[in-house]
């Protein structure tokens, strides 16, 4: 630690599910003690109070759906607060399953998300001709990366997701409620929700995020526009606390001791077998579960704008927004690699020279040449061939 | 005014029912937190609902406003513990109200109005504003078609306007859409 921090004392926000591991784990193990920071974690109920506490000033920082801090800068979420993100706190990790019931109308036969699609849409019409009422799928907050898959994977099977479903939104840890009792038919949500369900026996999983576009971004590292201005040494030494500990979080040695302390925190009220799987290294030929989450490695703890970019040409998609927005300019407003590097040079973490990257082109993992070495990228592949460039 | 209430604190519960009975509200519902309030706003249709800033329910709720398909509504939040400074930013924010406990009967009838009047405004403005978006498109399509009319039929300005405006009528269109038709074949043409 070499600047002096303008605020050593953060109050951070997370919700309970896996991918708050790194907060989680930061504090325990020291990672932030380690910057000069002294962090208490607060464990909120809901992604709008989370969003409201931060506005307010209550909390400093939180763990934050990727999309959120676009749409408060967008002013679309209906509080309109400038937000920033510096750091990508993990990639994957989101699984959309369907009670019981679906899942056995369905008859799977492959695991494909693109046939897993096509028997969906298939069992709608049916469901159209025989006059059912619509069935009901869940994602957790209009502005979200399960929100976005959900809809991307549906519109690419041919189910128009505003007319063949009503889409609802649930908190993550009241999902699987929700699917026993029967008020939805399917959901879409984080780790280790999905798992649950299964272990609970009342639904399937059937596809994952990674399947819908390999090594998506998942959940962010969000503070205010005006927070991150006046403490700007303090933010540095917060990023570079994490991507220590992603850093860390990847070593897969780590991950049962990451599983015990997650599990010990109390912060998630779940199964610990289903905490241990979502932090495990899945089989690699495990199709819907392979790689799993991914914190750090193939920069995976990098805010690319061309991520910030796809969820704004998302929400123009899906009428969130207008035709209007320039999706690069909002990106560049509120993805900050700038700050990200400065942390990633405190700790001797390695990182792209670019700010985006093309999505969808890559099948396999490719070596990104930086500064005299090489990173190793993960593949980026969405599920219907699509590619994307800013 | 018909007002929804959402809370796991009883004690809490029975104050703000009795403040809001007590000023002419009836409470048409009283919810726990991790009930299904999408439910219960479209059968009971409050005019306002009040709820427990650390509610679960809170997302599903402000999904209401986000989705087209139902009627947004005020949403006046409670917290437990909420200096002058953090609803002062809250408020400025757009948050429609924090209602801090240990409020009086008088304020917190206050704090309601304005959150609703606010909300009102916010709803006025947004209509307003497309009002507006939708003026000034019709005005750069209205231009633009009588350009076309008059160099593809050597009208005078007048003449394309007096044409488009027939149009219109005959067809029983807006003279923005009756432009933007015109156009639309122009391209094809």
């Amino acid at each position: 630690m070499t600047s002096r921090l303008e605020k050593a004392s953060l109050e951070l926000g997370i919700i309970p599910l896996v991918d708050a591991v790194p907060i989680v784990v930061a504090q325990a193990k020291g990672f932030f003690e380690r910057h000069g920071l002294d962090i208490r974690i607060s464990v909120e109920a809901s992604w709008a109070s989370i969003r409201d506490k931060v506005v307010a000033g209550v909390l400093d920082g939180a763990q934050m759906l990727a999309p959120m801090p676009l749409a408060a800068t967008l002013g679309v979420d209906g509080i309109g607060m400038p937000m920033v993100t510096a750091l990508s706190l993990n990639l994957n990790g989101n699984s959309i399953a369907v009670s019981n019931e679906l899942y056995s109308q369905m008859v799977l036969e492959q695991t494909e998300p693109a046939a897993v699609g096509t028997a969906l849409r298939e069992l709608l019409q049916r469901d159209r001709m025989e006059g059912r009422k619509p069935r009901v799928f869940a994602h957790v907050f209009p502005f979200s990366a399960h929100h976005y898959e959900l809809r991307y994977w549906l519109a690419a099977c041919g189910i128009d997701p505003d007319r063949d479903l009503r889409l609802e939104v649930i908190p993550p840890p009241q999902m699987v409620q929700h699917l026993r009792d029967g008020r939805i038919d399917g959901f879409c949500v984080g780790a280790p929700w999905g798992a649950v369900a299964e272990s609970a026996g009342v639904g399937r999983r059937i596809v994952s995020s990674y399947q819908i576009w390999n090594n998506s971004p998942e959940k962010v590292l969000g503070v205010t526009r005006d927070w991150a201005a006046r403490h700007p040494n303090s933010h540095v030494a917060l990023i570079a606390a994490l991507i220590e500990t992603n850093r860390w979080l990847d070593v897969p040695e780590n991950r049962g001791e990451a599983a015990r302390v997650l599990i010990e925190s109390g912060v998630l009220d779940s199964p610990e077998p289903t905490i241990r799987e979502a932090l495990g290294v899945p089989d690699a030929d495990s199709a819907l579960f392979s790689p799993g989450l991914v914190f750090y490695n193939g920069a995976a703890s990098f805010p690319w704008r061309s991520h910030a970019a796809w969820f704004i040409k998302q929400m123009q998609r899906w009428n969130q927004i207008g035709a209007e927005i320039q999706a690069s300019d909002i990106a560049a407003q509120v993805y900050l690699p700038q700050i990200y590097r400065q942390a990633a040079d405190l700790v001797g973490a390695s990182y792209p020279g670019a700010d985006t990257k093309p999505e969808g082109t890559h099948n396999g993992s490719w070596p990104m040449p930086v500064a005299q070495q090489v990173l190793t990228m993960g593949p980026d592949r969405f599920f219907d061939g699509a590619t994307f460039e800013v | 005014m018909r007002v929804m209430l959402v809370d796991d604190d009883h004690d809490r519960l029975k104050l703000l029912r009795e403040a809001l009975v007590g000023s002419g509200n009836e409470v048409v519902a009283e919810l726990a937190t991790s009930s299904d309030l999408l439910t219960a706003v479209n059968r009971h249709q409050p005019d306002v609902v009040l709820i427990d800033v650390d509610a679960p329910s809170r997302d599903t709720l402000e999904s209401l406003g986000q989705i087209a398909r139902d009627r947004p509504r005020p949403i006046v939040l409670f917290a437990a513990n909420s200096d002058a400074e953090t609803i002062r930013r809250a408020m400025r924010a757009g948050v429609s109200a924090y209602v801090v406990d240990g409020m009086s009967a008088s304020r917190l009838k206050s704090v309601i109005d304005v959150a609703i009047a606010r909300f009102h405004e916010h709803q006025a403005l947004k209509r307003e504003l497309e009002d507006t978006k939708t003026r000034l498109a019709d005005r750069r399509d209205i231009d633009r078609a009588k350009g076309v009319l008059m160099q593809r039929r050597g009208l005078s300005e007048n003449d394309a306007y007096e044409l488009l405006r027939r149009m219109a009528m005959d067809r029983n269109l807006k003279l923005g859409d009756a432009a933007r038709a015109l156009l639309a074949a122009a391209d094809l043409i």
